[in-house]
């Protein structure tokens, strides 16, 4: 079992935490076109190694940004999230 | 040198000492040029060089595999065929591979074991009963077989399943496709590998994509770890690595990598004829001509390009599995891994014109590849060939995200992806 850090909650099971998505995928406003639309909504860079993610701390409920590799699943860090990084 | 597979020529070379086998397919040099190049050397690349030459006699074809063929997701699943999918384009592009499968062996003169043993797919409770039964019946209008399975026959079918008063999870019934089944990963990969090798396709092992080759703002080849080689058309067949390419061509896909988890059981003697699977378990289970019980389970919720898998899922997979067959308590396992599976958020695949022109993908798989090989194999060379879409591949092609008609089996068929 690898623990992930809430930066709420400090080191926790992997098994509490649901994936968000990828860091930076702000809503476009405005009159967007159909493919600008579709970017946001399902378009991905799905990096291999170093990656940028939201996740959600189920038991807290709390939404945050991790720092993790997608090949070794290395975390580097995590924090309370920005206002780049969720679009606010 | 011996080339054809058949009793007869077993027997020759059993008595000449096995002396006489030409190698399965040739390791050539890559060339300069060819008319097309197809990257990935797992069942959808080889199966769209085989069908390239021989639908299409487009011969003077590149297969470029950055490890050994066969060894991502083809050496990696849980070989499991079926084609009973909710909605019609599916059941057409499920369907066709179902159908080429049947006939594999004979086409490629290479015993693929395909072994039409029955699917079973349990329903838990009385909602999910009704839910099988919608099924069933979407199921048979697309012309697919299929059947509604009451307890009593689960029970026919599966006498090991817990049937106890205290199940954790108790059967209420569940749907059947008779003609679904498995087949032979490695046989498929390699017996594709060897008729299209005979039909004049170079398969080149590890060979790494390393860029795109862009002229006038189409795809004119790749360079490589093994230099540059050209073609005006380019096809790829990468799986979970599908983003990782299209980010060498400058665009993004609808795509995240996960680990997809599978094990094997050490070999027993005969106990399971079938293949069940459990969705509320997320287990589903068979038994391998060798003995070995062959599980796999969810996806694994954590991006990830690492194959190997992580434990809370497996644990969930096995405690699953305990459950509904309290027998397998004693068995050991012998192996487990995980593959990197490309999820796209309707659960169908991806096959057109990428948005580089003269770049072609088959991708988006996601759990459900290995089932799907002869087809993807089939839609890719018609593309390579004609620069057009199938009839059967159209509803596929990518501009769907934008178009807003996605072709949802998350929902339609509660695939676990």
């Amino acid at each position: 079992m690898q623990l992930f850090p809430c930066p709420f909650c400090g080191p926790r099971e992997e098994s509490e935490f649901h994936y968000g998505g990828e860091a930076g995928n702000l809503r476009p406003d405005g009159d967007v076109t159909a493919e600008r639309w579709a970017g946001y909504l399902h378009m991905r860079d799905n990096p291999k190694g170093p990656s940028r993610e939201i996740w959600m701390h189920l038991t807290c409920g709390e939404f945050f940004a991790m720092s993790r590799d997608s090949v070794n699943h290395k975390v580097s860090g995590s924090s309370v999230l920005g206002e780049t990084e969720h679009g606010a | 040198m011996t080339r054809h597979y058949s009793a007869l020529s077993l027997f020759k070379e059993g008595v000449a000492g096995q002396t006489g086998w030409e190698k399965a397919w040739r390791s050539p040099e890559p060339k300069l040029r060819y008319d097309a190049i197809i990257i990935g050397g797992g069942g959808h690349g080889l199966a769209t060089a085989y069908y390239l030459a021989k639908n299409h006699g487009v011969t003077n074809v590149a297969l470029l595999e950055k490890g050994w063929i066969g060894g991502g997701n083809t050496g990696r699943n849980t070989t499991v065929v079926r084609s009973n999918y909710f909605y019609p384009e599916s059941a057409a592009i499920y369907g066709l591979a179902h159908s080429l499968y049947k006939t594999l062996s004979k086409d490629l003169n290479y015993n693929v074991m395909f072994s039409a043993r029955g699917i079973l797919t349990l329903a838990h409770s009385e909602a999910a009963m009704e839910t099988a039964t919608r099924s069933v019946n979407a199921i048979q209008v697309n012309g697919i077989d299929c059947e509604l399975f009451s307890v009593e026959d689960v029970r026919r079918v599966v006498p090991i399943y817990n049937f106890g008063p205290d199940a954790r999870y108790p059967v209420y019934g569940g749907t059947w496709q008779p003609s679904g089944g498995t087949a032979r990963h490695d046989a498929v990969a390699w017996g594709y590998a060897r008729a299209a090798s005979r039909l004049g396709v170079d398969i080149i092992q590890n060979c790494e994509i390393a860029d795109f080759i862009v002229e006038d703002g189409r795809c004119r080849g790749v360079v490589t770890t093994r230099g540059a080689i050209r073609a005006e058309r380019t096809g790829m067949a990468v799986a979970g690595h599908s983003s990782v390419l299209a980010a060498k061509a400058r665009f993004r896909l609808p795509v995240n990598s996960y680990a997809l988890q599978a094990c094997v059981s050490e070999p027993v003697k005969p106990i399971l004829d079938t293949v069940v699977i459990s969705p509320d378990t997320g287990v589903y289970v068979s038994q391998s001509d060798k003995g070995e019980l062959v599980i796999g389970g969810a996806l694994d919720r954590i991006p990830s390009y690492g194959q190997r898998g992580n434990l809370p899922v497996l644990e969930g997979v096995i405690a699953g599995m305990l459950d509904m067959y309290p027998i397998f308590g004693q068995l050991k396992m012998m192996r487990q891994w995980a593959g990197i599976v490309d999820v796209v958020p309707d659960s169908s695949p991806i096959i057109g014109e990428s948005p580089l022109p003269g770049l072609f993908l088959n991708c988006g798989w996601g759990t459900g590849g290995f089932k799907a090989i002869p087809a993807g194999g089939t839609l890719l060379a018609h593309l390579l060939a004609t620069g057009r879409h199938h009839d059967i591949s159209r509803p596929f092609d990518l501009d769907r995200f934008a178009r807003g008609r996605l072709i949802d089996e998350a929902a339609g068929s509660g695939i676990a992806h």
